[in-house]
């Protein structure tokens, strides 16, 4: 048989992959990806400084000069730039290339101070790297260099030395591009081009660290790490931030057993290296002075510091009367949602497999039923971000869950993906959506059936034409739904309602809930949920590994938090445990929870710190926080990944598995838990969804695995709740969170505990006018309520803002020195008056 | 001695002190070629322009019809820009067309925006020319209200507006992809390479035709001509006529227009209608042929048509028709040196190598002038000039994203390969200096 | 310190309405800023962030990389001698020189009277009538020393203050298109672009 007749016979073989040569070597290469990127893939680093590759190339600092054969002979080309062809022929290693780039090196070096010793950077500079290995030996430039005012505080957070700024344009670029903050810029030019802000208008941007990350010299440092250790005195393991539910991977630093500095890895599913300045800086929480080392016990009205056996002891005996007392059902356990889903998992198995308590929540009433995890087909970040469509049924990202916010960004900039926001008030994403239609607090699942043509069109401000436009996108490709609790004053019910008719009208959308709380999705998939148990399994249905590996299973469905509050509040709790929990602080109906934790037989807390609920705790057992026990965490999107312990924990604190175990055996029951080990091997033998989460594939896949699970369900029953009519003269209020406020993790980091905004009402500037009062000023605001006993009042600043819609009224909840948290108290929506004082 | 000639294309108004009115413009034939282009198909105008094989008055050189002919098919907004930044030290020409006979350019913009189809065209004028933004302001209000600009121009259903708008003070924005980086309120830093010309990917990214001033109002007499007529004058390789200034050491300093190839810079330095001769009977040392980013010329070249390929192959440019003559008392290092401190003070900032190498060419030839040189400060400057265009070659090539930074080094190469004794002089005396102070 | 006068807004807009993207009237919108306050203020560049949707950091990006404007308060008149090449090698310098010795500062001062400003400019595109001199970019050529005394003699007077408006001042003729002759196609069709 001749060649041609077997070519002709074999099915057409695919075309070799693209390839070029690099200094004699062969690499194959992704179509059109740079040369930079492929040269790297292939082992051949060529430096750069302004590169980085989640960022548009500028080409700016020349350093990536390479030698390309062209059709006109060799030339000198930046690789950050050039797209790879195949067949391109590649020196780095000639002549002139290394002339080039040491040209450059030197260039760079003129104006440098050369301050390595005194550099935070130095040891891990960029600049300083390619200058021990490629640079100049004596410096040939003999006249004065460049002189500024040494560093600057662009921000709370964030200095900048303007004399070692290579001007790379990495900090700019990722301010406009990637963080849509452009307050740090060029300016003027040549040999005076500067980075700077504008007077007055700092860089604070809620990403500003990641630019202390990525700038390849130490022009820009972070208040909260400068001349805090040298790089070489650093230690680092990868571990994943809990501090929000994207789940963001780190690694965490230390140096003496302490906790210096989180950066960012580049996780291409999570975060892309990005870090909000929150995840970033709330390290310094973990070293708080105010941290609880050691455990607490309630003598004589006071809390006094006691040994662990004496406080397991007493804790042990508050739960044991309790169920002496009262039945298990006497016990309920709040919380779970900040530890690790081992934490969670032994702590399920303590209340419902121990104790035989379904009162178990870890949700503080701010979240949305578990059913939309359950009952409404998943979609993650990637896919998000590559739909044709995404609404937002959600609070504000970039508030909430910030570098989510940053991924979306870009999915809408840069890969034009369209966003529908269906909100009562602006948020940090409306800049990018193709469309946003308002609506009042409580019409939201009104103007989702508005949209789906199956609802009143007139209940909402949206013209015929916009809710047809936005219906006829719903139709234009794959669509995915960001939903959330957009507002603490508005019931669940509305989201739910809304999702779910979404869900039925648009067979293929898939959803993303986003729940915030660090590890809420993995502790409620542990089992920190009512009525179901680890793996959402239903309570009545028990699998035979459940069965194998617990004693028991409780009688009956127990109670969320609300109901467990109300339960107290009224008696029937006889021993409440807040686990990392503080539903005085978090729970929406604060006067509620005041009630609960005063009504409750005994609180027994686990816990960082004294906060405003565990102060009232009877027993507080001090818990291990983060970078102090390792573990697994599962991110919004249901991604476990590995926590990693870096430094002992403080004192004698305990990570809150052990806790579990030691209470069990105090409740004469045996966890079976003394290695972390023993609990992971339970819960994935348990959980069915976590089986495929070994340690093997989480070392493959640092990134994380995705938890598998019901991921086609379509049953979350919405319920059609109608709001009550507004009243002309009242403003109907939303209550959403910020970034910076008074939780833990910002109160008790130093740098940034001030920059919580502050508790105030916002209105549309129109609305304070025609109240006339001025922005800044303090009124009176009461809840409108025909029922006297809901008519309650606070004080706050009111501050007027174009952000708000009219007839609306904005609060951000849990500030410092907030009183917005007074007038909340769970109805479906709450309307309120402001007065003058 | 006889020089050749040829009719005036450009100048023909600059006489006449009203020359920069509508009604003036009226009476001498203006706006005429725009009723003959609205007439013709858009291709046919381009076709014209094409056989008039002009080359682009901005400093390039590049066929305009050709650059046209890049414009990709079918991909609309497509915009035209007038580069009116005139700045590369020398140059002188753009200015006057634009201050005396301003509709002369908007007859050609809009005959451009006609012949490419564009939705819009902007006239960026350098910040600096009060005059030339006040005679352009003026002119187009005229246009504008007689129906020669803006909405369906002289009732031929073609629209086109022509945004005035300038700079503040910047060389580097006569780059275009600066200018249309300017022209979006940006920074004037130049855009990386590829796309090689704003034709593809322009202002917001759409298609864009960059011409310069003196090549737009070439436009009106080719299409009243025709672009055969166009191609006749001047030399094959160098069509039509051209505006050159003439500065320096000559007796009759001036802006003088001729044709391209038929005229030498001999001629244009001493024929008595152009130059009238070097200042006090000297002799030339050195002249700068195009603008202060060419590589200079000698006594050698004189004899040299001001023809592109001649010009070229003899390691310079005719750039923007700049020629600035130094006569044989000119000291060569503070000549070099003034040009190199212009380039970086131009330096947009962007590139490393131009940046920061400008700024230390400028500061080693500030020491040298200022007695301070040291024995190796001449292979520096040589070895820092080789670090942003290897080789120190013509055309250079560079380690930057723009010629901006290359240009500096020309001044360099220029002086120091023919003048090397005078730089050695400085040290000398700077070496001198030092052992006294020793003493 | 003030943002646009209510006439100048009323401008700006116009000036903005001439461009596809608002952006693109930053630097006419800066020379109008500096023409109403002399020098470009903070509060002008808050004022056109707001008009133009971008920081006020960006605005000033854009305004500090031009030498046009400055952000301080300078002379009334701003003399700006070229001592490029062309203007050097006929005696640039010299002149340079006596403008100095004349107004008792040196370049890129300004006399104590807050009348003149002297600069030391780049080429300013006279070059065939060297040495030449703007003054608040109205040009002087081939300018002697006798001639720079004259000038000074005149600004001083406020002889040439109607030929010369105050620094700031660029054109005193602005563009104009009555909207009925204002074709428009350009921003509409990259609105169009742009909406995606
Ligand atoms: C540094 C630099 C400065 C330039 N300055 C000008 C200028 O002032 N005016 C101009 O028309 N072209 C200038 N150019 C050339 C323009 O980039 C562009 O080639 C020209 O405007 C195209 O018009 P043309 O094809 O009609 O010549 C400059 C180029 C460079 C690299
Ligand atoms: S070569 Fe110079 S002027 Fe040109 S882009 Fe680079 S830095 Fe700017
Ligand atoms: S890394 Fe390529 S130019 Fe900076």
């Amino acid at each position: 048989m001749s060649d041609a007749l077997v070519d002709a016979e074999a099915p057409a073989a695919p075309p070799p992959p693209p390839s070029i040569t690099i200094d004699g070597r062969r690499i194959e290469v992704k179509p059109g990806e740079l040369l930079i990127a492929a040269a790297e893939r292939g082992g051949t680093y060529i430096p750069r400084f302004c590169y980085h590759p989640r960022m548009e190339p500028v080409g700016m600092c020349r350093m990536c000069l390479v030698q390309v054969d062209g059709p006109r002979g060799p030339a000198l080309v930046v690789s950050c730039m050039q797209p790879v062809a195949d067949g391109m022929v590649v020196s780095t290693e000639a002549p002139n290339v290394k002339k080039a780039q040491e040209g450059v090196l030197e260039f760079l070096l003129v104006n440098h101070p050369l301050d390595c010793p005194v550099c935070d950077k130095g040891g891990e500079c960029p600049l300083q790297d390619q200058t021990i290995s490629n640079g100049p030996g004596e410096s040939r430039f003999v006249e004065e260099k460049r002189h500024y005012e040494k560093p600057i505080a662009i921000s709370e957070l964030v200095q900048l030395d303007r004399e070692r700024c290579i001007l790379c344009d990495r900090c700019t670029r990722f301010a406009k591009d990637v963080a849509g903050d452009p307050l740090i810029h060029f300016t003027n030019r040549g040999g005076n081009t500067q980075v700077e802000t504008f007077p007055n208008h700092p860089f604070a941007s809620y990403f500003s660290g990641n630019t202390v990350q990525i700038c390849p010299v130490g022009a820009l440092t972070a208040s909260p790490y400068r001349f805090k250790a040298r790089p070489w005195d650093l230690e680092e393991v990868e571990s994943t931030c809990t501090s929000c539910s994207v789940g963001c991977r780190v690694t965490v630093q230390s140096s003496r057993n302490q906790l210096l500095r989180y950066q960012g890895v580049d996780s291409d599913p999570v975060n892309w290296g990005w870090l909000c300045d929150k995840g970033r800086f709330d390290f310094e929480a973990v070293n708080s002075d105010s941290r609880l080392g050691s455990p607490r016990l309630r003598r004589g009205g006071e809390l006094v510091e006691v040994g662990w056996s004496e406080a397991l002891d007493a804790a042990g005996a508050l739960i044991a009367r309790a169920i002496e007392q009262g039945g298990p059902t006497s016990v309920a356990v709040i919380g779970g949602a900040r530890g690790t889903n081992e934490d969670a998992y032994a702590w399920a198995k303590l209340a419902k497999g121990v104790i035989g308590t379904d009162h178990v929540d870890a949700q503080l009433g701010d979240g949305l039923p578990v059913g939309v995890l359950t009952g409404l087909p998943q979609a993650t970040i990637d896919e998000a971000c590559q739909a044709t469509t995404v609404v937002l049924l959600a609070p504000d990202l970039k508030e909430e869950l910030p570098v989510l916010y940053l991924r979306l960004r870009d999915a809408a900039e840069h890969r034009r993906v369209r966003i529908v926001e269906l909100s009562s008030m602006a948020s940090g994403l409306t800049p990018y959506t193709w469309a946003t239609l308002r609506h009042r607090p409580g019409e939201q699942s009104a103007l989702v059936r508005a949209i789906l043509g199956n609802g009143d069109k007139n209940v909402v401000g949206a013209s015929g034409e916009q809710l047809d436009a936005v219906r006829a996108q719903l139709d234009a490709g794959p669509v995915v739904v960001v939903v959330g609790r957009t507002s603490l004053a508005e019931s669940p019910d509305f989201a739910v309602d809304a999702t779910s008719a979404l869900r039925d009208a648009l067979p293929n959308a898939t959803f993303l809930p986003v729940l915030r709380r660090g590890n809420v999705r993995g502790a409620l998939l542990a089992g920190l949920t009512p009525g179901l148990l680890p793996g959402f399994t239903a309570r009545v249905e028990p699998s035979a590994a459940l069965t194998a590996a617990w004693s028991t299973v409780p009688d009956d469905d127990g109670l969320d938090t609300t109901a467990i509050l109300e339960a107290a509040a009224a008696g029937r709790i006889r021993c409440l445990i807040l686990l990392g929990a503080d539903p005085a602080s978090d729970h929406p109906n604060r006067e509620l929870a005041r009630r609960a934790l005063a009504g409750a037989g005994s609180v027994i807390a686990i816990d960082t710190f004294l906060t405003a609920s565990s102060q009232h705790a009877d027993v507080v057992l001090a818990a291990a926080g983060y970078g102090e026990k390792s573990g697994t965490t599962t991110n919004l999107e249901g991604r476990v990944s590995a926590v990693s312990a870096k430094v002992s924990p403080i004192g004698t604190a305990r990570s809150d598995w052990a806790i579990a175990a030691d209470l069990a055996e105090r409740l004469g029951a045996d966890l079976g838990f003394d290695e972390l080990v023993d609990v992971q091997t339970e819960l994935r033998a348990v959980v069915a969804a976590l089986a495929h989460v070994t340690d093997e594939a989480l070392v493959s896949a640092p990134d994380g695995v995705l938890a598998g699970g019901p991921a086609t369900s379509r049953t979350l029953q919405g319920k059609h709740v109608e709001p009550p009519l507004a009243n002309a003269y009242a403003y109907r209020l939303t209550v959403s969170r910020t970034l910076y406020d008074a939780g833990l993790g910002v109160a008790r980091s130093h740098s940034l505990a001030g920059l919580a905004r502050g508790s105030a009402l916002h209105l549309h500037p129109t609305d304070a006018e025609r109240l006339g009062v001025a922005s800044g000023t303090e009124v009176k605001v009461v809840v409108v309520a025909d029922d006297p006993d809901r008519v309650r009042t606070a004080v706050m600043t009111l501050v007027a803002d174009a952000d708000v819609a009219r007839g609306v009224a904005w609060a951000p909840f849990n500030q410092p020195g907030d009183t917005v948290g007074d007038l909340l108290d769970g109805s479906v929506v709450v309307d309120v008056r402001v007065e003058t004082l | 001695m006889a020089v050749s000639t040829g009719p005036k294309i450009l100048t023909s108004r600059f006489e006449l002190s009203d020359g920069h009115t509508i009604d003036r413009y009226l009476a001498t034939g203006g706006y005429r070629a725009l009723a003959k282009a609205l007439a013709m198909a858009p291709d046919a105008v381009t076709a014209q322009v094409k056989a008039s094989e002009m080359q682009g008055r901005g400093g390039a050189g590049f066929p305009t019809g050709t650059k046209w002919g890049f414009l990709p098919p079918g991909v609309f907004p497509r915009y035209v820009v007038v580069n009116g930044d005139e700045s590369e030290p020398g140059t002188y020409k753009d200015r006057l067309l634009m201050e005396r006979d301003p509709h002369q350019l908007i007859e050609g913009i809009v005959i451009c925006a006609y012949a490419v189809g564009a939705a819009q065209a902007f006239l960026y004028v350098r910040g600096e020319m009060a005059l030339a933004q006040e005679r352009l302001a003026q002119a187009l209000n005229d246009a504008y209200a007689k129906g020669y600009v803006g909405h369906d121009i002289m009732g031929s259903g073609f629209s086109v507006d022509i945004t005035l708008t300038w700079g503040a003070g910047a060389y580097i924005v006569g780059e275009e992809t600066a200018l249309i980086e300017s022209l979006e309120g940006n920074r004037g830093m130049p855009r990386l390479k590829p796309p090689y010309f704003p034709a593809s990917k322009g202002l917001y990214l759409q298609p864009t035709i960059v011409n310069n001033v003196e090549t737009v109002s070439n436009l009106p007499w080719i299409i009243n001509e025709g672009g055969d007529a166009f191609a006749s004058l001047g030399v094959p390789t160098s069509t039509g006529m051209r505006l050159f200034a003439v500065s320096g050491h000559v007796n009759r300093p001036g802006v003088y227009e001729v044709p391209q190839g038929l005229t030498t810079f001999r001629d244009l330095f001493e024929a008595p209608e152009y130059g009238g001769g070097i200042r006090g009977g000297r002799k030339v040392k050195a002249f700068i042929p195009g603008g202060v980013s060419a590589m200079w010329f000698f006594e050698e070249h004189l004899d040299m048509p001001l023809d592109k390929p001649t010009v070229d192959k003899a390691g310079s440019m005719l750039g923007s028709g700049a020629i600035v003559v130094m006569d044989d008392t000119t000291d060569m290092v503070k000549a070099a040196w003034r040009v190199v401190r212009f380039f970086a003070r131009e330096s947009c900032g962007k590139c490393t190598p131009c940046r920061e190498g400008t700024t230390w060419l400028e500061r080693i030839l500030d020491r040298i002038i200022a007695g301070d040189g040291r024995p190796d400060d001449l292979e520096l400057l040589l070895d820092v000039s080789d670090n942003i265009s290897p080789g120190l070659a013509w055309p250079p090539r560079q380690t930057t994203i723009c010629p901006l930074g290359p240009s500096a080094v020309s001044p360099i190469v220029s002086a120091l390969k023919r003048f090397r004794p005078e730089f050695e002089a400085y040290l000398a005396k700077a070496a001198q200096h030092r052992e006294s102070a020793h003493v | 310190m003030p943002r646009l006068s209510d006439a100048n807004l009323t401008l700006a807009k116009e000036i903005i309405g001439r461009f596809p993207r608002p952006k693109s009237a930053l630097i006419p919108l800066l020379h109008l800023a500096q023409e109403q306050d002399g020098y470009v203020t903070t509060d002008a560049m808050e004022h056109l962030a707001e008009l133009v949707g971008v920081t006020a950091a960006e605005v000033y990006g854009t305004a500090s990389f031009y030498e046009m404007f400055h952000f301080e308060p300078s002379g009334r008149f701003h003399i700006n001698v070229c001592t490029n090449i062309s203007c050097q090698l006929v005696g640039a310098w010299e002149l340079l020189e006596h403008a100095e010795k004349r107004l008792g500062i040196t370049a890129g001062g300004t006399t104590t009277d807050g009348l003149i400003t002297l600069e030391d400019v780049e080429c300013i595109a006279a070059c065939t009538e060297a040495p030449c001199l703007q003054v608040n970019y109205r040009y002087r050529y081939q300018v002697t020393p006798a001639d720079f005394d004259a000038l000074v003699d005149d600004l001083v007077a406020g002889r040439l203050d109607r030929e010369i408006p105050p620094f700031g001042t660029l054109a005193k003729v602005r563009q104009h298109v009555p909207v009925e002759r204002w074709a428009g196609i350009g921003t509409e069709a990259q609105a169009q672009v742009d909406a995606r």
